[in-house]
């Protein structure tokens, strides 16, 4: 019984997948004469669409079946509207005028070829056109080929690319249709390169044609179209069997080197996240010699930050979202870097030239801040928004490209950039320097090296808190999020020679594009125990980094 | 330090306190009746042994922080590695009571489809060789690990990070399903020690009074070798580095020495803990538990062998405490421990207690005998 039916399904399947191809290549033709026709006789085209949608007005199936045909046919711009009324069971017809509506949820009727709203005197007496099997594939045929000639390019594209992906043989037709038709270039060689995919792999078609098309594929160049050549080149025989892999081996080539640059670019946008996280490290730890455990929790409360001034926006000034995250850096910094004023002056100054103390100490102060943190927002995840820019991406070459990460690199560097200003090019930063290469001396000349201390504290935690605000956008809001970043911190300062920035920026990005690098060939979790088993061995060799600091400072 | 006696008064007192806690603790848990006042409910001897295994942990560090400055911040990783060699011992000894009753594979391997035991498992079926591999694994790592730092003499802060970065790494591959180790889950669901239930009263007070001597005699090594020739060395090393080594000891081979008997006990402590908590996962790898042990040493006193052992018995009690009666305050206490301590009291509870008592004979004492303690950092 069971079997009966399936082989009746089946039956009927092929029925209608026949009679589809049938419709299409019909479809395809009245196209091509409905796009001829309707530049030079607009006036004609007018008796013909109420033709078509006359053959709505019944409730015979072959009967619909021809109107969609016909409607196709006329190439009217309202089309692609009603067959969507159709599909979605919307479109109306009075059986006494013979006249169609599309209707909408709310029972509103429109004409179909104006899309103006009318007035109906008896909705009650309209009835729906109906659809059955044949009429549906004769629907979608209609669809696919409406998409396809669809005033609206990128709509046109995407058909194309569907049609690419599926290799259906049926659509030739229509696609012979729609590059006769189609100006867009873009547009043009996406049609090309599907009716190549279709061509290519089609035995019937001759050798030239079929040469023409791999190379058509060829140019392409994706992974969609290595796939379909190296089917190609399994089935095939003769030239095109050599062209075919000949081909689909130059695009793996092609591609395996773009995977490489899109792995250095995730390198990058690591390496700027390690960059971020590291910097203030940089400077508590690098230039002041202060092992401050509880520099990922500044990250977090930066992160915090951002949530909080998200939350603030949505309820007082919900315009300004788009530059939550512009008005969030400043006061992350300023919040983070008064939470480590307030450290330094509390613990960190009574711990001076006692780095394992200070190490526990601040290891205290992060558990005491995280659980604050807790207490105070909760133990899971807060959602932080992605504004407008940050969202998206774009392609640049073979490269996929996150805008989002995109702009934290960006900021990474001018963080870094600043940073350096600021300790280079002010007096501060000049103070700063003197304190940390000779204190006593720095002492004498009149700095008052207590201040410095504080703020020097200060201006590394505020960057932390600034970094917390863009690793906001790309990790979870919790808080936990700093015991994440710190021994990567850790690492990377004393990877790239503590008290050297450039160490630090050197050893961020290298650290970040070699995990990457690493990754496709032995996986995420060994790529990160290489690194570390790495930088354990690199200290060995170097135990003061990358760019050791040299002279007296060293032994200080 | 400066009366060379194996056993001065405070030692006494805790070997004396230890032994008599093996002995009678047992006999308390098991032979009498409930009601009796005296009685020491099972669960309790579980967590006191779960203590001593602790303690055990932190006289390991003190001997390397304490005594010879280094400040390691991946102990955690020896101690883990005993537990697992102890734990790959008690999952043999499941055979076929499995979840899948596979005699030849435990639950994860047939889990995960494997054929055979790796060769990572050979002889783990037997005790001694389980027992051998908890020493010798963390030993051998403590040696690979210190001849590579202290020979380059990686020193400070920088030896506290890239010990922290080995635990995390072993964390990390624990955590891989591929190094055969369990995985994420680790190793559980035990059944049987050296034929007996691993979760009945009698195995638990075993491994109590097991735990209790492995501490004393962990205490009696470590005070044997500070208070000898050896010690002394190494003490020198920890005040005056550069000093020690320009007089012509061979700082590294001290160094190295020290680091692995220290490993090897905290593997000790490892095998101890993972029948007594019934599981041993990479969590116990994690950085954090590693600096959590030195702040028992840190509340204890640092270079007192005694203190640190202490220090890991009072702060893991009160922890049980917190989580029991303030879960949300544990952390802000455990926190505000870590600096109050750093802060006020830099040589730990013990060394309060000292302070007060030497105060008097203090200005004789310095005279004679500088302490050594003094200099330390």
């Amino acid at each position: 019984m069971l079997e009966k039916v399936n082989k009746r399904e089946a039956r009927n399947r092929e029925g209608i997948s026949v009679r589809a191809r049938r419709i299409v290549l019909q479809l395809a033709f009245a196209l091509f004469a409905a796009t001829l026709l309707a530049s030079f006789a607009s006036s004609a085209r007018a008796d013909a669409f109420d033709d078509a949608m006359a053959g709505f007005a019944t409730d015979k199936f072959p009967e619909i079946e021809q109107a969609i045909g016909d409607l196709v046919a006329t190439g009217a711009p309202s089309a692609p509207a009603i067959l969507d009324a159709l599909a979605g069971n919307r479109l109306m017809f009075d059986p006494d005028e013979g006249k169609v509506y599309i209707a909408n949820d709310n029972d509103e009727y429109f004409d179909p070829r104006t899309g103006e709203k009318v007035a109906v005197e008896s909705p009650d007496d309209l009835k729906k056109v109906r659809l059955n099997n044949a009429v549906r594939a004769a629907l979608q045929a209609a669809q696919g080929a409406m998409s396809l000639m669809a005033p609206d390019p990128a709509r046109r594209l995407s058909s194309a690319n569907e049609i690419f992906k599926s290799r259906d043989p049926a659509a030739l037709p229509q696609l012979d249709a729609a590059i006769a038709a189609e100006k867009s270039p873009g547009v043009k060689r996406a049609l090309g390169e599907a009716r190549a995919a279709i061509v290519a792999g089609d035995s019937a078609t001759p050798e030239a044609e079929r040469l023409a098309a791999v190379e058509t594929l060829k140019s392409r160049g994706d992974q969609d179209s290595a796939g379909i050549l190296t089917n190609i080149a399994s089935s095939a025989t003769g030239r095109v069997k050599a062209a075919a892999s000949a081909a689909s081996g130059a695009i793996q080539a092609r591609l395996a080197l773009w995977s490489n640059v899109q792995n250095v670019f995730y390198g990058l946008s690591l390496g700027s996240v390690l960059l971020l996280a590291a910097i203030g490290l940089a400077i508590t730890f690098g230039v002041m010699g202060v092992i401050n455990m509880a520099h990922g929790e500044m990250v977090m409360l930066g992160a915090y930050v951002t949530f909080a001034t998200q939350q603030a926006i949505r309820a007082w000034a919900p315009g300004l979202f788009d530059y939550s995250l512009l008005i969030a850096v400043p006061l992350a910094f300023v919040a983070t870097g008064l939470v480590g004023v307030a450290i330094e002056r509390s613990i960190i100054r009574f711990l001076y030239g006692r780095p394992l103390e200070t190490l526990l100490a601040t290891f205290g102060l992060s558990l005491l801040l995280q659980q604050a943190v807790r207490t105070a927002f909760g133990a899971n995840n807060r959602e932080v928004g992605a504004p407008a820019f940050m969202a998206g991406s774009f392609d640049f070459g073979g490269v996929a490209i996150t805008s989002g990460r995109l702009w934290i690199i960006v900021f990474a560097l001018a963080v870094f950039f600043a940073l350096q200003l600021v300790l280079r090019a002010t007096p501060f930063g000049l103070r700063v320097r003197a304190v940390t290469q000779n204190r006593r001396m720095a002492s004498a000349m009149g700095i008052d090296t207590n201040r410095v201390d504080a703020l020097a504290f200060g201006l590394g935690s505020g960057i932390a808190g600034m970094a917390g605000v863009a690793l906001s956008q790309i990790d979870n809001v919790s808080p936990n999020l700093g015991q994440s970043y710190i021994i990567d911190s850790f690492l990377v300062v004393v990877f790239g020679g503590v008290g050297n920035l450039w160490g630090t920026l050197v050893a961020a990005l290298t650290l970040g594009i070699a995990n990457k690098l690493l990754e496709p060939l032995i996986g995420a979790v060994l790529g990160k125990i290489a690194m570390l088993v790495f930088i354990i061995l690199f200290i060995q060799k170097r135990p003061r980094g990358l760019f050791a600091l040299k002279g007296r400072a060293v032994e200080a | 330090m400066g009366d060379a006696k194996l056993l001065d008064f405070k030692g006494l007192v805790f070997v004396a306190v230890l032994a008599a806690a093996a002995a009678i603790v047992p006999a308390l848990t098991l032979f009498t009746p409930t009601a009796s006042p005296l009685h020491v409910p099972p669960y309790l001897v579980a967590l006191f042994g779960k203590y001593l295994c602790f303690a055990l942990l932190a006289l390991a560090l003190d001997l390397v922080w304490g005594y010879c400055g280094i400040l390691s911040l991946g102990h955690g990783a020896f101690f883990a590695l005993g537990g697992y060699a102890m734990g790959m011992y008690l999952m043999r000894q499941i055979g076929s009571r499995g979840v899948y009753a596979n005699p030849d594979l435990p639950d994860f391997m047939v889990f995960l489809n494997w054929k055979a035991v790796p060769f990572t498992w050979w002889g783990f079926s037997s005790f001694p060789y389980a027992l051998a591999m908890a020493l010798l694994v963390p030993g051998a790592l403590a040696f690979a690990f210190g001849w590579l730092a202290f020979r380059s003499r990686v020193t400070g802060v920088y030896l506290s990070i890239i010990t922290q970065a080995m635990t995390y790494a072993l964390q990390l591959a624990f955590f891989r399903n591929d190094m055969g180790f369990g995985g994420n889950n680790g190793l559980t669901d035990f059944k049987d020690i050296l034929g007996f239930n691993v979760q009945s009263d009698a195995t638990r007070a075993a491994l109590f009074s097991l735990s209790a001597i492995a501490l004393i005699g962990a205490y009696l090594a470590a005070r044997a070798m500070t208070v000898s020739k050896f010690g002394k060395v190494v003490i020198a090393i920890r005040d005056a580095e550069s000093r020690a080594r320009f007089i012509g000891y061979r700082v590294e081979n001290y160094k190295i020495a020290v680091f692995v008997v220290s490993a090897v006990m905290a593997g000790v402590a490892g095998a101890l803990y993972v029948p007594q908590v019934g599981i041993i996962n990479p969590g116990e790898f994690a950085p954090a538990n590693s600096i959590e042990a030195v702040i028992w040493v840190s509340v204890g006193g640092r270079g007192t062998l005694v203190g640190a052992a202490l220090g890991a018995i009072l702060v893991n009690f009160a922890k049980t405490w917190f989580t029991g009666a303030l879960p949300e305050f544990w952390l802000f206490a455990l926190g505000l421990l870590f600096i109050v301590v750093t802060i006020f009291m830099p040589r730990g509870l013990l060394g309060l207690f000292d302070s007060r008592r030497a105060a008097p004979a203090k200005a004789a004492a310095l005279k004679s005998a500088p302490t050594a303690g003094e200099a330390a950092q």
